[in-house]
């Protein structure tokens, strides 16, 4: 069989980026522009700075992506690009760009869901394993997804109202910490103490989905009740009860997922598979299980990059799924459309 | 040599092929609907209609605003990458310019109209000295009755054009009377064919850092501006 070339772009938030992917396993090249200095200022991304950031980065970053990986586009196999979900106007960038170089090189064009990319990143580092299942937390993501093969998508739990990464961030701002927050946060946890009594949204009997603005705002109620009674709160024991309270809940419906519908595999994906207080955590807990797998990609991988679009799009591409020049940026792109 | 025009700053959808100073191809809709779906489309209409490939195009040509940020974008970033990946040049001009390219004729001054909201226009003013189009004000972003009031201060006529001069026309005739006439709605729409004309004496772009001229700042970065000034 021929090797597969895939060239993969993502520009649904606030990174422009441009890889190459060989047999939808092997990085060639993986170019990212953030734009998160440009944002710090507004407190968070500002959808039209996003937009104006991408038309200037992305012929730069795709350029590098080519030279890196050593590759004419004659070589390429195919282009895949972040179809959604994400910010439109930035999603347009990469969709009119990737359609563009797919029409001058009579190229196949490969939509990529952009939640199916995170799950793929983990192809990047070890082979999946099927069932599996993926819990993927971002800033605009928490879901549970699970997969029989490969491109196939259950979506078994979503977040009905904040992201834990938006969550985070929030907090964050209450905190006063600089954008993005998540990270300070989880580093501020490890050095408190939880000892705040936080709510844990369990939802439903049985049920897979998250809903953290409760949480968020039992936190800022607590910080504002201690600041009119003139106590302080300490900050870190306050970001240490809302770390825990966020990666229990997360890890424990994993875990009864898991055992549930008996996966080998389990892949944490999205931003905030950087949290060490997550990681850590749902560590231990799976290995507690026994023979599951747990992989959880390097910090590079976890975060938006095309690589994982280009992994994605090269399984994608072997189902036969293309598109064709009228394809649309859809902000609110379903997963499970892209079962064959 | 080989020209590709592509216009989607405003609802107006133009593609154009220029070949040898002659125009053989212009694709044009007037309608409110998405360019994301429909500019390769069209693209890939026209060249194959005229019987050419995309690798036959020598140079491009967009219009890079004002107008629709959106649409800009897509119109732009389009541009840009068959540019860079086709290895020639691409050359930017004003949208409004575009807009005038059409009132050839016309004896005084041309000021293209988008509307801009609560009241403001994009325009600019323009003028044909011996068949050249020439700019006599630079393109601003400005409240209509301002406007009008720079332009009381000229003796020339002056024709407004674009899809949008009706939003505006009371406060121009309120403004202008006698001095000002409208163009006939076949005026107003903008000719792809004029923009791949334009490209002639046009300097070559950086492919790379080519973005539209937006004439406004993002809302966020406006208001954070005023509270750091
Ligand atoms: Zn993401």
């Amino acid at each position: 069989m021929n090797d597969l070339y895939i060239l993969g772009i993502e520009t649904s938030c606030d990174e422009t980026a441009a890889a190459v992917v060989k047999n939808g396993t092997q990085i060639l090249s993986n170019v990212v522009a953030s734009q998160i200095e440009v944002h710090k200022r507004y407190g968070g991304v500002v959808p039209e700075i996003a937009s104006r950031q991408h038309v200037e980065q992305i012929t730069i970053v795709i350029e590098e992506a080519m030279r890196q990986a050593e590759l004419n586009f004659s070589d390429l196999t195919g282009v895949a690009v972040t179809q959604g979900p994400g910010l439109v106007g930035a999603l347009l960038i990469g969709v009119e760009a990737a359609k563009t170089l797919a029409f001058a090189h009579s190229l196949p064009l490969i939509p990529v869901h952009h939640i199916a990319g995170h799950i793929y990143a983990n192809r990047l580092v070890k082979e999946m394993t099927f069932p599996l299942l993926a819990l993927v937390v971002s800033g605009g993501h928490t879901e549970l997804v699970y997969m029989k093969e490969h491109g196939h998508f259950k979506v078994i739990g979503e977040t009905r109202d904040d992201a834990a990464g938006e969550a985070y961030d929030k907090v964050a701002r209450v905190l006063s910490m600089p954008y993005p927050g998540g990270p300070h946060i989880d580093r501020l946890a490890h050095e408190g103490e939880a000892n705040i009594d936080f709510p844990r949204a369990w939802l439903e009997e049985g049920s897979y989905d998250f809903s953290f603005s409760g949480l968020k705002s039992a936190v800022i109620n607590t910080v504002h009740n201690a600041e009119q009674r003139g106590e302080t709160i300490e900050p870190a024991d306050l970001a240490a009860s809302f770390q825990t309270s966020v990666v229990e809940v997360l890890v424990e419906k994993t875990v009864r997922a898991v055992q549930e519908y008996q996966v080998n595999q389990v892949i944490l994906a999205g931003g905030v598979a950087a949290n060490k207080g997550l990681r850590n955590h749902l560590t231990e807990r799976i290995a507690e299980l026994g023979n599951v797998d747990l992989v959880i990609p390097p910090m590079n991988l976890c975060t938006d990059n095309a690589a994982m679009i280009a992994a994605c799009g090269s399984v994608f591409f072997e189902k036969g799924i293309r598109a064709d020049l009228s394809l649309n940026a859809n902000p609110g792109l379903d997963l499970e459309s892209f079962n064959r | 040599m080989n020209i590709l025009a592509i216009d989607t700053s405003t609802n107006v959808l133009g593609v154009g092929i220029a070949s040898n100073e002659k125009i053989i191809g212009e694709y044009i809709t007037n309608i409110k609907r998405n360019h994301s779906t429909r500019v390769l489309p069209a693209i890939d209409f026209l060249l194959k209609d005229c019987g050419m490939d995309i690798k036959e195009i020598n140079k491009i040509i967009v219009a890079n605003g004002p107008g629709s940020y959106t649409g800009l974008r897509i119109g732009l970033t389009i541009g840009k990458t068959l540019a860079w990946t086709l290895n020639i040049p691409i050359v930017g001009v004003s949208s409004l310019k575009l807009m005038a390219a059409s009132a050839r004729y016309f004896d005084g001054y041309i000021s293209p109209v988008m509307d801009a909201r609560r009241g403001n226009i994009f325009t600019g003013l323009y003028e044909y000295k011996e068949g050249k189009l020439m700019q006599a004000v630079d393109d601003q972003h400005i409240p209509t009755e301002e406007w009008c009031k720079l332009l009381k201060t000229f003796d020339k006529p002056v024709l407004f054009l674009g899809n949008d001069v009706v939003i505006h026309e009371q406060v121009i005739v309120n403004q202008l009377a006698k001095q000002v006439q409208f163009a006939p709605i076949t005026v107003n729409i903008p000719k792809p064919g004029e923009l791949a004309l334009l490209a002639k004496d046009l300097k070559e772009k950086n492919v790379h850092s080519f973005a539209p001229n937006y004439l406004r700042l993002a809302e966020a970065e406006a208001k954070w501006r005023e509270k750091t000034n």
